[in-house]
């Protein structure tokens, strides 16, 4: 498969305050034409800066270190119509639809608008193509629709027309930020198999960001977990779940109650989550973690290649195998 | 969309119901006397006193006076002018066309500079805001008739670009002796609708939508018009309109200080001389404008968010 994305060693400081913060640190990730990657963790951990990293959309007066490719371009090169193109191959779906849609302007207005202004479609033209992908997306009467207002949908019928607007282009990569989470749990399961289903139909990359380890691996071949701005673990994601290489992945696993596992009540991981600017010296993970010890809190681990995977963890290839079992009770 | 209008027109008319109550009530209560005013001071036969108030009707009750009035105000018919012998419909007509080009001059003006600036303030951060915040603390700061002094004395006499006095004469000469006083009056409140237009613009910027849009390949200036702007119209209209109705009222210290022959400077004339007829009528086309303009804004509100017209709650 060759790489249609490709992140290396992306650093990304914001400004808060005046001063500089670190939010994301040494991500590397690569996504192959068609694949789909998840990219799994806590709130904060990074995983809507990277994906705004790929697109661009860094709130103002971020410093950025690293370099991000697609399909060979240097992305963070890339300025004015070359970068408005290059969005138009990258779509993006958020979590907030009803806060990501104009609320003034009709769902025809807001599905037609890059065709009509970027690809020079006609009106009735581009009409056409989102009815067409409404009815995909599980919305008949599109041409009703059309004419409605953000408000006048419920939020599932919203993300779902956000889904259908981020297709109409043609993109080759999704990048998908918690779409479901806004969602009940009914509409969520609804939404994230419309979305499967049509990126498989066209063979469209995604990186599809949760908080839940077991959606990412339902839909993604590959999932990458973050804590503190670093991608600490990237594995297939049938792996993840009974052989971690990692113990926030093994923390992780454990502490979601599944319903397939017949296990009693499991523990979640002691402590708070970290943002990396607030990550101590050595392993980001070291004031949580059952494992750490003096080399943990000294230096900060690299990532080592272990077998189809990799982790970042001094003692990954030491734990292997009783990862899984130390966080049940 | 027709019941919002319904609405809207009731409310219309309840408030100018109660404005003119309100008009005729105060002026009715207030000191002196319509007899010593027709008689010019002097005493007059109990004779003379019984046909003044029999031809003005001064001796009927309260209620019925005002009736008459509002009856006769409908029609067109606003009384007659006890000093001055004519009727007020007429003194009123002479005068509204002055008071209306400088209150759409100075609306013009607000609209294009406060609305300009604004946006331009909220697009360039930096040393353009900074210039944009400059002006607006000052012209804020400056009431209308300190104003008309200064623009009077610096582009009147100084400079001598403008006529100080005066309404002129056709179209062209009248729009030149308007641009002063135009100006002094939009001053004031070029610098509200900048401010909120820049607080506006800003907010709408940093709204998620318009990162949607910008995810989407759409140019920057599209984005700003099509999302920015647009949706920055809503809060900018509403605040525009009421300033630009606050005018009407404004206008008559602008007026005066240009030597205008306008409503407003009449008013206050006829104020001094107790012209009762006069006043009242003024009074009442001026809330009526003033009411108007605020149905107009209200309306283009609706127009402008779609989520008002329909009444539906958007969360
Ligand atoms: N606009 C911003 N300015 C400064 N810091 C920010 C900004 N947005 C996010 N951050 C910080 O960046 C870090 C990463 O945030 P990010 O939104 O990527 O987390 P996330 O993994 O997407 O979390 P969530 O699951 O809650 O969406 C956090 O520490 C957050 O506080
Ligand atoms: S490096 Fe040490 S502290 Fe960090 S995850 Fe591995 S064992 Fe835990
Ligand atoms: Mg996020």
């Amino acid at each position: 498969m060759t790489a249609l994305l490709e992140i290396e060693q992306l650093g990304v400081d914001l400004a808060v305050e005046g001063a500089q913060r670190t939010v994301l640190r040494d991500v590397s990730l690569t996504i192959g034409a068609g694949e789909a990657v998840g990219l799994v963790g806590e709130s904060g951990s990074g995983k809507s800066m990277t994906a705004r990293a790929v697109d661009r959309l860094l709130p103002a007066r971020a410093t950025v270190r690293g370099a991000i490719r697609f399909d060979g371009r240097d992305v963070l090169a890339l300025r004015g119509a070359a970068l408005r193109d290059y969005r138009g191959e990258v779509a993006f779906v958020f979590q907030d639809a009803r806060a990501h849609t104009n609320p003034v302007r009709t769902i025809g207005d807001f599905m037609t608008e890059t065709l009509r202004t970027q690809r020079k479609l006609r009106r009735p033209e581009a009409r056409r193509r989102a009815v067409a992908l409404l009815a995909e997306v599980g919305i008949e009467d599109g041409e009703r629709r059309l004419g409605q207002h953000p408000h006048e949908l419920s939020g599932g019928m919203l993300q779902r027309v956000m889904i259908a607007t981020a297709l109409l282009t043609e993109p080759r990569l999704l990048l998908a930020d918690e779409p479901t989470t806004a969602l009940d749990v009914t509409t969520q399961a609804e939404v994230m198999a419309i979305l499967d289903d049509l990126r498989r139909d066209r063979e469209l990359a995604l990186l599809f960001i949760t908080h839940d380890l077991e959606l990412a691996g339902a839909v993604c071949d590959r999932t990458a977990v973050m804590y503190a701005g670093q991608i600490v673990e990237q594995r297939a994601s049938h792996l993840l779940h009974d052989d971690p290489l990692h113990p926030y992945t093994a923390g992780l696993v454990a502490a979601r109650p599944s319903i397939s596992s017949t296990s009693p009540r499991l523990a979640a991981i002691p402590g708070r989550p970290l943002s990396a600017f607030e990550a101590p010296e050595g392993c980001a993970f070291a004031p949580r973690c059952g494992h750490a010890d003096e080399v943990c809190v000294a230096t900060r681990p690299d990532v080592a290649t272990i077998d189809e995977g990799a982790a970042r963890c001094h003692h990954a290839v030491a734990l292997r195998g009783r990862l899984a079992e130390a966080f049940r009770v | 969309m027709l019941r919002f209008l319904l609405q809207r027109l009731a409310l219309l008319a309840t408030t100018l119901v109660v404005a003119s109550f309100a008009i005729y009530s105060a002026l009715y209560a207030a000191p002196g006397n319509p007899i010593a005013t027709l008689t010019g001071g002097r005493t007059p036969t109990p004779e003379a006193i019984a046909v003044l108030e029999a031809r003005y009707h001064l001796n009927d009750p309260f209620l019925v006076r005002y009736w008459d009035w509002l009856v006769g105000a409908l029609h067109g018919d606003l009384g007659v002018s006890i000093p001055l012998h004519q009727e007020v419909s007429t003194l009123i007509g002479e005068r509204i066309g002055t008071t209306a080009a400088l209150v759409a001059y100075a609306a013009v003006i607000i609209l294009v500079v406060g609305v300009g600036l604004g946006i331009l303030g909220a697009l360039r951060p930096g040393a353009v805001d900074g210039a944009v915040i400059v002006f607006t603390t000052i012209s804020a700061a400056l009431p209308s008739f300190v104003a008309s002094i200064v623009l009077l004395l610096v582009f009147a006499v100084n400079l001598g670009w403008f006529p100080a006095f005066g309404t002129g004469t056709g179209v062209v000469d009248g729009f030149r002796h308007l641009t002063l006083p135009a100006c002094a009056l939009a001053l004031t409140s070029i610098a509200l609708v900048a401010r909120i237009t820049r607080a506006a613009v800003r907010d709408e910027l940093g709204r998620e939508h318009v990162q949607t849009a910008i995810s989407r390949g759409i140019p920057f200036p599209a984005v700003v018009r099509r999302h920015v702007l647009r949706n920055a119209a809503i809060p900018i209209t509403t605040v525009a309109g009421l300033t630009i109705a606050s005018l009407i009222a404004l206008s008559s210290v602008v007026e005066r200080a240009f030597a205008l022959n306008g409503l407003g400077s009449y008013l206050v004339q006829a104020a001094l001389s107790k012209d009762f007829a006069v006043v009242q009528g003024i009074s009442l086309v001026l809330v009526v404008a003033f009411v108007v303009v605020n149905v107009i804004v209200d309306l283009l509100y609706a127009t402008l968010d779609p989520r008002v017209a329909l009444g539906s709650r958007a969360t």
